[in-house]
């Protein structure tokens, strides 16, 4: 049935479009987006691949629609300072816990727990709407790819106040630009410190876990030689890497000027080892929070990174199990640029290797929803994200909801077992009936039924029906109601492929 | 206890040739078996205690648990001379051990010294051996259920494990979140029709079945709480109704568990970890319990990719070890015992002056298990567990 979507129709351009909109094109467009919608074929149209590609590396329109602009806007994690607030947090904590037990204390801790709820929430409502209408597709993608690469789990500690600041201050600013600083962005985040527990990490405390997955899941990879050694060194690296309290610590004079602190990131020299060390076979030779930073630098100038990061991106992007000659080109790039993330995605979309994968990579959960919220409903804006959450969640890819620190699987054969098709055609269902309530505000209290998007839009003759299959056609022409055809097409093995 | 009884029951199946010719050890009607994966690295030595270790109590100040002493509320439960279990478990485990339906093979494990979760996870779960190359795509239970006949596979996890990878397409549902099918008769039809000949064909009809099943599941579930039943939740529910599947047609079963990772904060007779165990422990009764009389024809495997640090580190937790403690079940097993290989716990028994020592094989202890339940021949047992060879621990 891939194949089926390789071998079928060659639509030409239609009149009056300045670039050729055929399939290869189009299957091209459904990676480079999340789903192509009315405003991602126009901008193909008047740019052609190149121009389109370029723009996307950019990231050089990200004007999302105003009514989506002012949802974000009214989100009260935009209103806080983040530093402050986490230090608020640990001093409101420690506040309840000095409480005596009962109804008051069991109030407040009630009260501060919706608080993060909230925040948690507003986080993904907020990563959702950019992922749906952000014109920089390929950007919103790259967010997901590393906030999952650099994956956070909410529940743990305080992560939940902190996953909007993750995204917006460490992942954000980087997702197309040098993986080094990607890697330092997160290492400077209290979600990742006290995720990891490197917040714990002291001198005569070594706390190893950081430092393990920074090399095994952040840089280098499992299998890039590093010894059980190594991460005993890195881990002394990192001591006194944490998140900071509400007065900066009293130091002795000499350590003064080494202290770091920015938000509620902290570099206590009062709790790092100061001990030589060595790391990958290399004395590192610099001194406090810069010995961190010459850490990083090693890591990430590894040649095993740049096929670790490389091979990881063309999972996504290409394939289960991406072309050795590709993956070879690609970290060729990688290591020519430093680590440009731009420059090692420029190989990967004008590649031979993608364009002969079209139509075979089955959809991630995040893919296949916010896919089929772009084709259903293009830029009309989703008041109420609550049940896109939840689907999410009951496919097993919530946002920021990865207990563990490797991250959602990039496999197809993760998320194409039978409890998740079954739940999946359930989604595909409540799309296409419009019966989840996505257009009443979320403090509206009622719901809206009736309303069922109509699918047969100039996208869908244009990008999807020109390459459907057989069966799939098929089954449109048995559709009984709209609603019953909306299910069938977001069912369909062709929308659920790209 | 009558284990002989449990053996005829495997060795009953007198082995029946298949159209392709090919021998399968045991038809519908054999035993029943659920492997429970802890993800994370459990820290087993707060679960087992080794009580008669000074080095442990010298080892873990803040966290050890108190010796077996009737005037401790929060001392441990003592199985024999050295050791203990942990008082989360007491009420749960400490029965079930009396009446020999659960076992524990300390200082077990695998090779694998990468100390990572997820490689030591995947190689766990592939089951192939640690040096060569790997195949991502064949996992030790799916070779078990291509061995034998109507083993009925199922993993209870909202994605297939790389345990049941494999050729043939093997049900996975999450016990979490079920409810009702939307779909009539005609779309599902439809549904089914748009990946016929595909590679997600199987998928796609067992999802469409299973949605049912479960949907039938809810109905008696909510009959029950309307008489009155204690409605369950987290791994208790996920328990009852794996049991409820078990019982009526799966026969082979997977189930993760997480939150074992405990790095910082991991407690000690109270807290994270004993609240974990606890919710486990209790589960597992429940699952028991639900079974009914098919409890006596089932085996329960608890496993976890590692030990931890036999040491405290210094944030009231433990960091990723080797060794650890499995944990079998069943109504008919032979239990009550620790079993395998066993080394007195002392600093210079530990494995890298650092873990417990792995004196056990995963593999090993596996086959052996299999090779009980299932009168399965080497030549089977070599092809669930290629190139290891089976220890017969007198599981079952």
């Amino acid at each position: 049935m891939a194949a089926a979507l390789l071998v079928a129709g060659c639509a030409s351009a239609p009149p009056g479009a300045a670039h050729a909109t055929g399939s290869p094109d189009m299957a091209w467009l459904q990676r480079m987006t999340f789903g192509v919608n009315s405003g991602a074929l126009a901008q193909y149209q008047k740019l052609g691949r190149d121009g389109y590609l370029e723009e996307q590396l950019r990231a050089a329109d990200e004007h999302l629609p105003d009514a989506v602009a002012h949802q974000i806007a009214q989100l009260s994690i935009g209103q806080v300072d983040a530093g402050r607030l986490f230090v608020g947090i640990a001093i409101e904590q420690k506040r309840i816990n000095a409480l005596a037990d009962g109804p008051d204390k069991q109030a407040a801790r009630q009260k501060l727990n919706e608080q993060g709820n909230q925040a948690a929430y507003e986080a993904r409502r907020r990563e959702l709407l950019r992922a749906i209408y952000s014109p920089a597709q390929l950007k919103e993608q790259m967010v997901w790819f590393w906030l999952n690469h650099f994956s956070v789990f909410e529940q743990k500690a305080n992560v939940r106040w902190m996953i909007a600041d993750y995204s917006e201050r460490a992942i954000r600013p980087h997702a197309l630009g040098k993986f080094r600083d990607l890697v330092m962005a997160t290492l400077e985040h209290p979600a990742m410190l006290q995720y990891l527990d490197n917040a714990q990490n002291a001198v005569g405390h070594i706390n190893e876990n950081y430092a393990r997955e920074l090399m095994e899941l952040h840089t280098l990879g499992v299998d890039a030689g590093y010894t059980q050694n190594d991460v005993q060194e890195l881990a002394r690296v990192l001591t006194g890497v944490g998140v900071a309290g509400p007065e900066p610590p009293h130091l002795r004079p000499e350590l003064r000027g080494l202290y770091v602190r920015e938000g509620a990131f902290e570099f206590n020299p009062a709790r790092h080892d100061f001990g030589s060390k060595t790391l990958l076979g290399h004395a590192l030779s610099r001194h406090g929070f810069a010995e961190i930073s010459e850490a990083v630098d090693l890591l990430v100038r590894q040649s095993a990174c740049a096929r670790f990061i490389s091979r990881k991106l063309a999972i996504y992007f290409v394939s289960d199990d991406p072309p050795r000659a590709l993956v070879d080109r690609m970290a060729q790039t990688f290591q020519q640029t430093d680590g440009d993330i731009a420059a090692v995605l420029r190989t990967l979309f004008t590649s031979r290797e993608l364009a002969e994968q079209a139509g075979r990579k089955f959809k991630d959960p995040m893919q296949y929803v916010v896919s089929a919220l772009r084709m259903a409903y293009d830029t009309r804006p989703i008041e109420n994200m609550h049940p896109v959450t939840g689907w999410l969640g009951a496919l097993g890819e919530a946002e920021f909801g990865h207990q563990t620190p490797d991250g959602y699987s990039l496999q197809d054969t993760a998320w194409s077992s039978s409890g998740q098709m079954s739940r999946r055609f359930e989604i595909a269902r409540a799309i296409g009936s419009g019966s989840a309530g996505l257009f009443d505000p979320e403090d509206a209290g009622t719901r809206t039924l009736g309303g069922f998007p109509l699918l047969t839009t100039p996208v869908y003759y244009s990008v999807v029906a020109p390459l459907l299959s057989a069966p799939t056609r098929n089954a449109l022409e048995t559709a009984r109601s709209q609603q019953e055809w909306n299910l069938y097409l977001l069912a369909s093995p062709d929308f659920n492929y790209r | 206890m009558d284990r002989r009884h449990f053996l005829r029951t495997g060795l009953a199946a007198a082995p029946a040739l298949t159209l392709a010719g090919r021998l399968f050890a045991a038809p519908a009607g054999g035993p029943r078996f659920l492997c429970v994966f802890l993800r994370g690295g459990y820290d087993c030595a707060n679960f087992l205690i080794p009580w008669s270790s000074s080095f442990y109590y010298e080892s873990r100040p803040k966290l050890g648990i108190a010796k077996p002493d009737p005037a401790i509320l929060d001392g441990a439960l003592a199985l024999d001379a050295d050791w203990a279990l942990a008082p989360s478990v007491r009420d749960s485990l400490g029965p079930l051990y009396q009446q020999r339906q659960v076992l524990f093979v300390p200082f077990a494990g695998t090779d694998d010294l990468s100390r990572s979760h997820f490689e030591t996870q995947d190689s766990i779960e592939l089951g192939q051996p640690v040096q060569g190359a790997r195949n991502f795509n064949s996992g030790f239970l799916a070779r078990l259920a291509g061995t034998l006949s109507g083993s009925a596979p199922i993993a209870f996890t909202d994605t297939l494990p790389l345990a049941f990878r494999g050729d043939a397409g093997i049900a996975s549902m999450s016990m979490q979140r079920v409810g009702k099918s939307p779909f009539d008769d005609i779309q599902s039809a439809t549904l089914r029709g748009m990946y016929a000949g595909s590679h997600l064909e199987a998928a796609v009809t067992e999802g469409l079945e299973l949605q049912q099943q479960m949907a039938q599941a809810m109905q008696d579930e909510m009959q029950a709480a309307s008489r009155g039943a204690i409605t369950t939740k987290g791994f208790e529910l996920t328990a009852e109704r794996m049991a409820r599947l078990m019982r009526s047609q799966y026969r082979l079963g997977f189930v993760d568990v997480g939150g074992w990772d405990t790095h910082v904060n991991e407690g000690g007779a109270r807290g994270a970890l004993a609240s974990n165990l606890t919710s486990l422990a209790v589960g597992l009764g429940t699952f028991a319990q639900s079974l009914g009389e098919e409890w006596n024809n089932t085996v329960v495997f608890v496993l976890s990719e590692f030990g931890r640090t036999f040491r405290e580190n210094g944030n009231g937790g433990t960091d990723h070890g080797h060794g650890s403690v499995y944990w079998v079940l069943g109504g008919r097993i032979n239990g009550g015992r620790i079993a395998g290989e066993q080394v007195r716990v002392a600093r210079d028994t530990l494995f890298q002056n650092r873990d417990y020592p792995v004196l056990n094989d995963y593999r090993a202890v596996l086959a052996g298990l299999f090779s009980g339940m299932w009168a399965l021949s080497p030549q089977q047992l070599d092809v669930i567990f290629p190139g290891s060879s089976a220890q017969d621990l007198k599981l079952v």
